[in-house]
């Protein structure tokens, strides 16, 4: 067919399937995607540029606001970078308790994108389980930080407060129960007929292409790459856990979504390990500054987050502001993945090729 | 390749250009001029660093540097790379032969920084708007809605 008979259909800035203020410009032959193009840069705040005039801990609440989804992850690649630039050590309590949220962080980011999954292929009731795992931990999160989206909980030299009392039961019944509700969604969600053809074999991304492309994380690892920076980098307590990286084998949609509901399960056993080893001890560096001024230079350092190696680049001028903040979103990457991986298919499956790529706007316009 | 084959080859091969240079993850710092910029990316495509993790720039008044990082999942190593180009004639050869993942990333800094990036196969503002006049990140970018905020907490 020739390209005169191709229609042009405009999706978003605001609209239910795109996850976000997204437009995709699609070119469509009948029901067939030619070309879709993201536009991106609708919730661009410019953050970099608002960090360049503040303080280094007046920037932690900015990067609250990058992955609104999984804030304590750009907290906490912030707070390395800037550990690494004034040459800050971490008591272990907090190495800890960092770890433990940032995974739980994983569980309920991935409960976002998994409910979605099954909100864009039209089984609404996983959308609602998965809300509740989600729910649960929010609720955990709020009684640690008194905020249930944006924390602020990670900062430099430690975290903010120590767990309130009690706080350790409730996450342990948290987890208690948590990989059970994971078979039950699997079960419900991708072992169902409808959701099964609906994400199978589509937006299939090939291993080099995601390498390529700079993929990470479950995008990446739903390919068959072996590449988790936890485990590959490891930064913080993590080489203490015993913990394994799911993959996927075909790199379709179902695979990433599968590759992320079983990251849940493994979240939950790091976790576990974790408050097993918890000591008591101080969580915050002691006799820092509340005007850091780290040494000229630049710092980079990158954590895994649930949408993949998220990093921050700091530039230093011996001031008490940075001088340049950079950060390296995952989602941004993944997103630039979509042209690639919707050729061919129908306009129905885009939205479920964007869902699986599970990109936050906040972390992608910045 | 082990790292100390990379570490002898790097430093054979750009004697004078890298003496920052330490192989460690995240890491290693390559310092070249930006005529042998391309030539240095190239080699260590070559060498098997298969990722391009990040490309940005920063603004030092006369010239900006612009910051590569590349990862080898093979060596399990992470390298720097970066050039220093002039402010008037702000313009590179684009990566995006190499690695794809650098089309975005070079879009972003021409949007931001407005250095052009030779034989870039689509290169426009990416999340500005396009008829955006002037390139924030600069640090000469003026906007009234800019207020320098006081130092206390």
């Amino acid at each position: 067919m020739s390209a005169k008979c191709r229609t042009v259909v405009n999706i978003g800035p605001s609209h239910p399937s795109t996850h976000g203020v997204c437009r995709v410009l699609v070119e469509l032959d009948g029901e067939i995607v030619k070309h879709a193009e993201p536009i991106i840069g609708h919730l661009h705040r410019g953050i970099e540029k608002m960090a360049e005039n503040r303080t280094y801990l007046q920037v932690v609440p900015l990067t609250d606001r990058l992955d609104y989804v999984g804030s304590m992850y750009a907290n906490w690649a912030y707070c390395r970078a800037v550990e690494r630039l004034a040459g800050i050590r971490v008591p272990e309590r907090a190495e800890y308790i960092r770890v433990i949220v940032c995974e739980l962080q994983r569980i309920a980011s991935h409960m976002m994108s998994i409910g979605s999954t099954g909100a864009d292929t039209g089984a609404f009731t996983a959308f609602m389980y998965a809300f509740n795992q989600r729910e649960q931990v929010v609720d955990l999160f709020e009684a640690l930080s008194g905020s249930r989206l944006t924390y602020n909980y990670v900062r430099p030299g430690g975290v903010a407060a120590d767990l309130p009392e009690g706080w350790l039961e409730r996450c342990r019944e948290f987890l208690a129960q948590h990989p059970a509700a994971m078979m039950e969604i699997d079960e419900l969600l991708f072992g169902n007929v409808i959701c099964r053809a609906r994400t199978k074999g589509i937006g299939v991304l090939a291993p080099q292409d995601a390498i390529d492309w700079g993929a990470s994380g479950p995008v990446a690892r739903g390919s068959g790459v072996d590449w988790d920076l936890r485990r590959d980098d490891p930064y913080s307590v993590y080489p203490r856990f015993d913990f394994t990286v799911p993959l996927g084998e075909r790199g379709d949609c179902y695979d990433r979504g599968r590759v992320r509901l079983w990251e849940c399960v493994e979240s939950c056993r790091i976790v576990t390990q974790a408050l097993d080893q918890l000591e008591p001890g101080p969580v915050k560096a002691e006799g820092l500054p509340r005007l850091l001024a780290p040494r000229q230079g630049d710092a980079y350092d990158h954590i895994e987050s649930a949408r993949g190696s998220l990093g921050v680049y700091l530039v230093s001028d011996g001031s008490v502001r940075p001088y340049r903040m950079h950060v390296r979103s995952p989602a941004f990457c993944n997103l630039a993945l979509l042209p690639l991986l919707a050729e061919g298919h129908t306009l129905s499956d885009l939205v479920v090729v964007l869902g699986s790529l599970d990109p936050v706007f906040g972390e992608v316009d910045r | 390749m082990t790292i100390d084959e990379l570490r002898e080859h790097l430093c054979a091969a750009y004697p004078d250009l890298c003496p920052l240079f330490s192989v460690e993850f995240s890491d290693g710092v390559l310092l070249v001029d930006q005529a042998r910029l391309r030539e240095a990316l190239e080699d260590l495509k070559e060498m098997g660093f298969d990722r391009l993790g990040m490309v940005t720039a920063v603004d030092f008044g006369d010239e900006f540097e612009l910051v590569y990082r590349l990862t080898s999942r093979s060596m399990r190593v992470g390298v720097f790379v970066k050039a220093s180009v002039p402010r008037s004639t702000a313009c590179v050869r684009s990566a995006v032969d190499l690695w794809p993942a650098a089309d975005w990333q070079e879009r972003e800094i021409f949007d931001l920084f407005g250095i052009a990036f030779e034989a870039h196969p689509d290169l426009r503002r990416i999340l500005l708007t396009d008829d955006w006049v002037g390139h924030p990140l600069r640090k000469d970018y003026i906007d009234g809605s800019i207020i320098r905020r006081p130092d206390y907490l």
